[in-house]
Formats: structure tokens, C-alpha cells, sequence
């Protein structure tokens, strides 16, 4: 294949995508060893050509180069954008200036953030939802809308006669290869794991949305956004999908909500109010409640274990005015989990001034877990009252957890005494 | 002044509330399970279903309108970050 040359993947269909064989780490949160594409594809059609998603910025000559082998600027009708992330859209500037006619179709949640990527107010575009197709002639291609995987604006885009999928990040991977297509390339299965690990993972549940659209298809290709076309068994990735958005731990409790309460402790005051947690918990029926000392082990198998649970409950001793490291170092490190709709809540010993439980509720709240029970806090070494306070909050957190807590009516004014600033500041 | 009774249905908690108050200030402190992003009505996070009572809060703007209009929202839906309530008897739920 000659450098810069469009690659063709059915009677009318072209990769005209960009390789970046140096790159080493892709949107701060992802290791790229060696490298990625950004995929970008040209359908033609009887009546005009569509141009789906673009390439980065920097790599905006080399599809353009490409681009014009296959097709001329005023044939150009349609330009679909799979996904607005700059990693795809960065040539779209330019290539509206060179096809002014084309018409520009983005997903309907594209539209609050199309305006912030091309800074301008006159944009003529149409939304476009599941099941709206647009028609290049002798051919059509229709959309499905795949939300939040990884954006709000995430589509994929189905041209019929072809049997192939527009998929944009979706079943993608960060790997170079000039060979581009799965049965040609080197081994990129560890790359296609690493990016669903990182990329969609936060998002199962809408990758189980994505694929009941997608599974239906009759697939003969799959082209996502970066790394291999995937022409050779395309539907074993989607299964792989299936499986990768499945609990990743089997609960032989599967009717019991869990609860994980995690500690640390140094002289052992936070560790007895963590089995008084658990313990109480645990009187309540349909809950599963467990204990794990943070000490004891590592962030990734605790997450692991997080993204299964309905509840995590944290006990942290104050130390220098804060809550101590290994805490935070798990509490920072669920952005690859869906937490949003876990309860969560928090307790401690303290010496004086005992800030770590309230900055962790805030942590909880700013990971929009809901803390539905307050913190407890015991000064040094918990007396059996403070015990029973703390059994209580595994209680009441058991409760909200399979919907016992009896209905009650509550003024704001308590409310304001308990937060007087918003939860988040 | 007068008072709104918001509930919320997911938690099973009330609250008794000023005129005026946005339904953020009081699902957070309350821990209902109404999420948050932007805090300013432009992503959408906040979409909650009012179960009843949508004449005790004040109109949409035209911004809560948009940002409802592109996520597809419903008659039932509005912003939680930007929905005051005005009296009444509201009751809300996530969603
Ligand atoms: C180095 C060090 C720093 C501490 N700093 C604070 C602090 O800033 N504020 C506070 O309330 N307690 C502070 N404490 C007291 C502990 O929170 C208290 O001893 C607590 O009971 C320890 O709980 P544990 O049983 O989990 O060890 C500190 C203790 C140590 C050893
Ligand atoms: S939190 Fe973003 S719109 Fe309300
Ligand atoms: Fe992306
Ligand atoms: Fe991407």
C-alpha cells in the first residue's frame, strides 16, 4: 500500500483515517504503547458521498490527501459525526470549508456541545436518533443511537447493503497498524481489553443498551474509530462486549444487597466501628455485608469489588486534619466504575477535630453516590453507646438499601443545620 | 413566607421548604438520589420525573427548556438544578 493511500473496504467504501504510530498516551488517562489510528471513512452513493468522522488536527493533511483520492469536495452531501471528541473532529473545521454543501449529522445530545467545539452560532446541522436514516441514492445509512459510550454524544452509523457498522469508539482500540484490518494486524487483543477496561467500563449499562441495538444487525464489518477494521468474526467483539459488560464477580447472594464497609485503623478505634457497622448491617434481612481492611490489600481488586456493590460504607481515623491516603487512593481510583447509583457513608475515630468522615461524605456526594445516613464520629476509643450508634448506621444504611426506611417529614431548617453549605460547596 | 412540601419518592422523606427554593439545595443535603454535574442546567444530568404537583414550580427557562428539548425529556421532566418550587405539594423522584 502506498503512503497516504485511501484503503478500500467494499465497492464504494474507503478508509480515509490517519495513522500516529508515536503516540504514547492518549487523553491523559490511557497508555497508547504503540501508538493509534483515527479512523475515518468515505461512503459513496449514487446520489453524493458521506464522509464519517475525521482524524485529529494534526493529522487533518493526511485525510484530506486521502479523502480527495476517492471523492470530490462537491460530491460530498453528507458528514456524519459518530462522536465530537477532537480526536475525530479535529479536520472538520477545515473539511466544512472545503464541502460547504455537505449537510452535518450529529447524534441529538451532539447538539449542546457542537457549538463549543466549532465556536460559532450560524451552525446548520440535523439531529439525528435511532431508526433516522439519510439517503446517499442506491444506498442508505441509518443511525443508532449509543449514548455515553464514552460521551453523551456517542452514535454508531449502519450502512445495510454493506453489513457494515460506523462504530466510532465503540469496539475500537488505540493500536497502529498500516495493515489496518484484524486478520492482517499484530496481536491487539491486550489493546482492545485496555481500552473497553478504560474507556466504556464506567458505562455498562449503556453498552448493554448499545448492543441490543447492535446485535440484531446483520454484521459483516465492523469499523470503529481507532485501531483494526474488524471484517473477520465481527460479531466475536461484540460478544466480547457482552461478556466485558456482565458483572464481572458472580454473586451467589444475587437476591441480598451487598454492603462493603472498607477501614483503616491504627490503634484499632476505627476497626471496631467498622464490625459494629457490619454488624449491624447484617441484622437487617436481604442484606450481605462485608469487611475489608484496606490495609490488607490493593486498589484494583477493591474496585473490582465496588462496581459490584450496592453500598460502600469507608471508616477513617483523622490525621493531620484529613482522612488518611489508602482512602483517598481508592476514592480516587472509581472513575473507572459506575458508582452513581450506590449509597454510601462514612464513620471514624478522632483525637480533636475529626474532619476525615465529613471529607469523605463530600468525596461519597461528589461521586454522586447518596449518602442517605449521616457519618458517625466517635472521639478516640468508642464506648458501647458510640458502638451501638455505629451498628445503627449499618442499620439505617441496610434499610435505605432495600427500601425499609419509614416515610417522614422533615423541615429545611434541620436540613441547613446538618449541611449549611451545598453538599459540594 | 410561604411553604412548599417537596417529596421525594425514591428516599421516602419530605421537606418542608421556603418559596423560592431550588429542588438541588434541598435533594443534596436530603441525600435523595437525584444526581448532579454541571450544577448550571446545561448537561442534563439532573433530569428528575415530577410525579405530581408541576404547577407548584415555577416556569421552565428558556435554557431548562433546551437542555430538556436535546435529552429528549418528557412533559413530566424537568431540571432539578433549575426548578424552584413556588407552594404546594410537589412530589419528585429521579430520572
Ligand atoms: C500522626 C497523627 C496525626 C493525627 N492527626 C489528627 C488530626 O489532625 N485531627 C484529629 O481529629 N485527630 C488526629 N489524630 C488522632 C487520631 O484520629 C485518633 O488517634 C484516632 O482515634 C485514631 O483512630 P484509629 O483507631 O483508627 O487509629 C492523629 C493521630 C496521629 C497518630
Ligand atoms: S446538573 Fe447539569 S443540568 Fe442540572
Ligand atoms: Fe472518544
Ligand atoms: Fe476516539
Amino acid at each position: 500500500m502506498k503512503a497516504d493511500a485511501a484503503v478500500p473496504l467494499a465497492p464504494g467504501v474507503h478508509w480515509v483515517g490517519a495513522l500516529d504510530p508515536n503516540l504514547r498516551e492518549f487523553d491523559v488517562i490511557l497508555k497508547t504503547a504503540n501508538g493509534t489510528t483515527y479512523n475515518a471513512y468515505c461512503v459513496r452513493g449514487s446520489a453524493g458521498v458521506a464522509v464519517i468522522d475525521t482524524v485529529k488536527a494534526e493529522y487533518a493533511d493526511t485525510f484530506f490527501e486521502r479523502l480527495q483520492q476517492v471523492a470530490r469536495y462537491d460530491e460530498i452531501i453528507a458528514i456524519v459525526l459518530n462522536h465530537l471528541e477532537p480526536d475525530h473532529t479535529g479536520a472538520l473545521p477545515e473539511l466544512m470549508r472545503r464541502a460547504p454543501q455537505a449537510r452535518l449529522y450529529i447524534s441529538v445530545k451532539a447538539q449542546m456541545m457542537l457549538k463549543g467545539l466549532l465556536k460559532s452560532d450560524e451552525l446548520a446541522y440535523t439531529p439525528v436518533n435511532t431508526g433516522d436514516t439519510i439517503s446517499l441514492g442506491d444506498r442508505t445509512l441509518r443511525f443508532l443511537n449509543t449514548p455515553y459510550l464514552h460521551w453523551p454524544d456517542t452514535q454508531c452509523t449502519w450502512l445495510e447493503d454493506a453489513g457494515m457498522l460506523f462504530s466510532g469508539d465503540v469496539f475500537g482500540c488505540h493500536f497502529c497498524d498500516a495493515r489496518l484490518f484484524n486478520d492482517r494486524v499484530g496481536d491487539f487483543r491486550f489493546s482492545f481489553e485496555y481500552y473497553y477496561a478504560h474507556i466504556m467500563r464506567p458505562f455498562r449499562e449503556y453498552v448493554r443498551d448499545a448492543l441490543d441495538l447492535i446485535e440484531p444487525l446483520d454484521l459483516k464489518l465492523i469499523a470503529p474509530a481507532h485501531g483494526p477494521i474488524l471484517r473477520d468474526a465481527p460479531r466475536a467483539y461484540v460478544q466480547r462486549y457482552r461478556q466485558l459488560a456482565a458483572p464481572q464477580l458472580h454473586n451467589e447472594a444475587h437476591r441480598d444487597k451487598t454492603l462493603i464497609v472498607f477501614y483503616i485503623s491504627a490503634y484499632g478505634n476505627t476497626a471496631r466501628m467498622a464490625q459494629a457497622v457490619r454488624d449491624g448491617a447484617e441484622e437487617i434481612d436481604g442484606v450481605r455485608a462485608s469487611l475489608y481492611d484496606l490495609q490488607g490489600g490493593e486498589v484494583t481488586p477493591f474496585v473490582d469489588l465496588i462496581e459490584e456493590a450496592d453500598a460502600i460504607a469507608f471508616g477513617t481515623p483523622t490525621i493531620n486534619g484529613d482522612a488518611v491516603k489508602p482512602i483517598w487512593d481508592l476514592l480516587s481510583s472509581l472513575a473507572v466504575v459506575k458508582v452513581s447509583d450506590k449509597l454510601g457513608a462514612a464513620f471514624g475515630s478522632y483525637g480533636w477535630s475529626g474532619e476525615g468522615v465529613n471529607m469523605v461524605e463530600d468525596r461519597l456526594r461528589g461521586l454522586k453516590l447518596r449518602v442517605p445516613v449521616k457519618g458517625v464520629r466517635v472521639k478516640l476509643i468508642p464506648t458501647e453507646d458510640e458502638l451501638e450508634s455505629c451498628r445503627e448506621l449499618g442499620r439505617d444504611l441496610a434499610r435505605h438499601l432495600t427500601g425499609r426506611v419509614a416515610r417522614r417529614v422533615i423541615d429545611m431548617s434541620e436540613l441547613l443545620k446538618e449541611h449549611p453549605t451545598h453538599a459540594q460547596g | 413566607m410561604p411553604k412548599a412540601n417537596v417529596t421525594f419518592e425514591d428516599i421516602g422523606i419530605t421537606v418542608t421548604v421556603p418559596a423560592g427554593t431550588r429542588l438541588i439545595e434541598v435533594s443534596e443535603r436530603v441525600g435523595a438520589g437525584i444526581t448532579y454535574s454541571c450544577r448550571e442546567g446545561e448537561c442534563g444530568t439532573c433530569i428528575m420525573k415530577i410525579v405530581s404537583g408541576m404547577e407548584n414550580l415555577a416556569q421552565r427557562s428558556v435554557l431548562e427548556d433546551k437542555v430538556l428539548q436535546e435529552n429528549m425529556a418528557g412533559r413530566n421532566n424537568r431540571l432539578a438544578c433549575q426548578a424552584q418550587v413556588l407552594g404546594g405539594e410537589i412530589v419528585v423522584r429521579p430520572g
